[in-house]
């Protein structure tokens, strides 16, 4: 079969089973968009802004573990992908990005609309190609692909110039079934004796913690990890990354744990002699100060990626390979080994975290005549029957709905964790929308994270991608104002925004339900109107308490066991502002 | 400490920018750094001259590794092996100074490979501190420029860096 570059690039997508690519034409990708323009079996979905696509096809392969695909022109609309592309790269995320180039002889020259596309993002991805020969374009998109989804995830670049994908250039196509790199061999299984090593320590442990992260959701090792810990009866908890692999309605699972989580989880963290680390990195928000990071422990690391491991924290049980085969090999040693965890200590381990536990460190003023964010994300976990996928952007929310909806099912939780990139949300939910259009899907956010990428209601609109958005409306940049109240005596400085938009209005603009709520009683049923709505976006403007904080807090350069706790509801310190 | 890494790697356009980019994005040191194809014109080799405690030196050869186009490395520092760099040392010279720089450079197993009236080239190869070592010994005043390539090694023995 004979077909010219931009067919093969189509054609390509479709034999790799890519069902949407998420995009945005011009100039150096007509000829790409005119081979989209005659099929029908790969869907594109026009974004309003190139951040958006990025955002879209992540969220599409963090929900459906697919490979996200991304299409856009060169210049412009590649810098514009770069937050999106950062944003995958920090949460190790599957995604391909086809970037428009300008044609190969003028590359160099200060083209219009040319940018070093390989340049610009290589510090952000898992790797990127040029393509110099569209004899080689089909493999190379095989080998993006491979990439992209194999050993540790993350984006990969492919840079198009516009000569290769030129109509008139006909090439013998072949997509290639496999790809051998000689310099990529991710890990698979783990090192037996490790594993023998690691369950030993394990079963030993007299005060043991699971801490599990994202790399358990993208090795989709959620029913090995619940085997392991349900056998062993130990605690477990989840990085913001690793919400949802273990059901946080489950009594083993002690919440979320760093620098917003649980009392349990971090005190538990601290107290702890053996950790089995699960697929998660030991990011500084999960670690608080290195210097103090659990200080009795010995730590046991699962990881795919070898610099992971002892990169910041040192671990004294390294495994690298996949976590599922690895949980696969540690439950039988567990089931076989004579040894086993002491009923005693266990016992006693567990007492000590119910006392952590009594201090119910989530509490919050349900009193108060406010609307609280923490009731909004407890009201929609009830309408919503804990069974919605939900995004969020970055902030106090995103926080609110990690500690109050109680996720039960890995790929339900959809959030920028690493990069902490504003205006995730509401393009993420139509990412997820389009991969589940039966199920419910809320974008948590704020008046602030919202904005950043508002314009994409529009495409919400186009493909009918029918999503709830939580706008928790507190007139403040929340998690900036709780730190300037912390860090800076409690000086404003520019996270308070005083000319917001109608949203309500905005969202009819757009075509969408506008929903304003000002009053708590009014809640509940503005939000199971909105969810009844099956075939509507709809905006729910909610005018939260401004003045609350998110707890607790290991304020930056702090340990595990030195966190900041709610002080009692109705005394001065919670009612300052208000 | 002070690591020698060689690395092989794709000979693929960008391949020196990706180890380059790495060192910078993630605050590591390069002494030194050279690169050239090897017998097998699809891969490069390498040379990078480091510095740093171990933890930083395992964390380098692991982001290193983890680079796609990067196929093998090894720390040279970690095995018996052979360290050379060539230099290239202009001076100028006059009747008086011309026997006894010639006498220092033969002391060194250097070459006098170009002369003019008025200056010698003078080519070398050996260890860095070698190279220091001769920098130091002639008269600083008379050194018009020194050209260095970056230290290349290569482990003793049966050992080596191959597919």
């Amino acid at each position: 079969m004979e077909l010219n570059g931009a067919q093969i690039l189509v054609q390509s997508l479709k034999d790799e089973g890519v069902e949407y690519i998420f995009g945005y034409p011009g100039g150096a990708v007509l000829h790409i968009y005119d081979a989209i323009f005659q099929q029908d079996d790969v869907k594109h979905i026009l974004v309003r802004h190139e951040q958006g696509a990025t955002h879209a096809a992540d969220a599409y392969a963090r929900a459906t573990g697919k490979t996200g695909v991304v299409l856009v022109t060169s210049g412009p609309g590649a810098t514009n992908a770069v937050t999106g592309i950062a944003t995958a790269y920090m949460d190790s995320i599957p995604m391909v990005v086809i970037s428009g180039q300008v044609p190969s002889p003028v590359i160099g020259s200060d083209a219009f609309q040319e940018v070093d596309m390989v340049g610009i993002s290589r510090p952000c991805v898992k790797h990127n190609f040029l393509v110099k020969d569209v004899t080689k374009l089909a493999e190379t998109i095989k080998k993006a692909f491979y990439v992209a989804s194999t050993g540790r995830p993350g984006p990969v670049v492919v840079d198009v110039p516009k000569d290769i994908t030129d109509p008139n250039i006909k090439v013998p196509y072949k997509y290639p079934r496999k790809v051998i790199m000689r310099s990529y061999n991710p890990a698979v299984e783990g090192h037996k004796g490790q594993i023998k090593k690691a369950v030993e320590l394990l079963l030993s442990a007299q005060r043991p913690m699971i801490y599990s992260g994202g790399g358990v959701i993208l090795g989709e090792a959620s029913r090995e990890l619940i085997e392991l810990t349900r056998t062993l009866g130990y605690p477990i908890t989840n990085t913001l990354m690793g919400l949802g692999a273990y059901p946080a309605t489950d009594k083993q699972f002690i919440g979320m744990l760093g620098m917003h989580g649980t009392y349990e989880a971090n005190m538990g963290m601290h107290e702890s002699d053996v950790i089995l680390a699960v697929g998660a990195r030991f990011d500084d928000r999960v670690t608080g100060k290195l210097a103090e990071f659990c200080p009795y422990a010995k730590i046991i690391h699962i990881d795919v990626d070898p610099a992971s491991i002892s990169k910041t924290v040192k671990v004294d049980i390294p495994i690298v390979g996949q976590v599922k085969p690895v949980l696969t090999q540690m439950i039988e040693q567990v089931k076989e080994s004579k040894k086993q965890p002491s009923k005693k200590a266990l016992a006693a381990w567990w007492e000590q975290i119910d006392k952590w536990r009594s201090v119910q460190c989530l509490e919050y003023d349900r009193e108060s005549s406010l609307i609280k964010p923490q009731y909004v994300i407890e009201q929609l976990y009830e309408v919503t029957k804990g069974d919605a996928y939900i995004t969020s952007d970055v902030g106090q929310h995103q926080m609110y709905a990690a500690q109050y909806y109680h996720f039960d099912k890995p790929r339900r939780w959809i959030n920028s964790g690493g990069l902490g990139t504003m205006g995730f949300g509401l393009p993420a939910a139509i990412g997820v929308k389009l991969a589940f259009p039966e199920a419910d899907v809320a974008c948590v956010t704020g008046e602030a994270s919202i904005q950043m990428c508002i314009q994409e209601l529009s495409t919400a609109l186009q493909y009918k991608t029918p999503v709830k958005i939580i706008n928790l409306n507190n007139r403040y940049m929340g998690m900036v104002r709780q730190w300037q109240e912390f860090s800076y005596q409690s000086r404003y400085s520019h996270s308070y925004m005083d000319t917001l938009p109608d949203f309500v209005k905005l969202a009819e603009a757009y075509g969408h339900v506008g929903m304003l709520v000002e009053n708590k009683a009014d809640l509940r049923s503005a939000l199971e109107e909105a969810f009844a709505m099956k075939d509507r976006t709809v905006f729910l403007d909610i005018i939260t308490d401004r003045t609350e904080n998110v707890y607790p807090m290991i304020e930056s350069g702090k340990g595990h066991h030195d966190m900041k706790l709610r002080v009692a509801p109705g005394t001065p310190t919670d009612r300052e502002l208000a | 400490m002070r690591h020698i890494i060689s690395i092989l790697i794709e000979n693929e356009a960008g391949a020196l920018s990706r180890v380059a980019g790495l060192f910078s994005a993630r605050g590591y040191n390069i002494e030194s750094l050279t690169v050239a194809p090897t017998e097998d014109s699809s891969l490069s080799r390498m040379t990078l001259v480091t510095r740093g405690n171990d933890d930083i030196i395992e964390q380098i050869t692991k982001q290193l590794n983890k680079l796609v186009d990067v196929v093998k490395l090894i720390d040279l520092a970690e095995s018996a092996h052979i360290e050379r760099e060539l230099m290239m040392v202009k001076v100028k010279t006059s009747e008086a100074t011309r026997a006894e720089i010639k006498r220092i450079a033969d002391i060194f197993r250097g070459r006098i490979i170009d002369v003019t009236p008025t200056t010698f080239v003078i080519e070398m190869t050996g260890t860095s501190d070698k190279l220091d070592a001769f920098v130091k010994s002639i008269d600083e005043t008379t050194i018009i420029e020194v050209v260095r390539s970056g230290a290349t090694g290569i482990c003793r023995g049966e050992k080596g860096l191959h597919l």
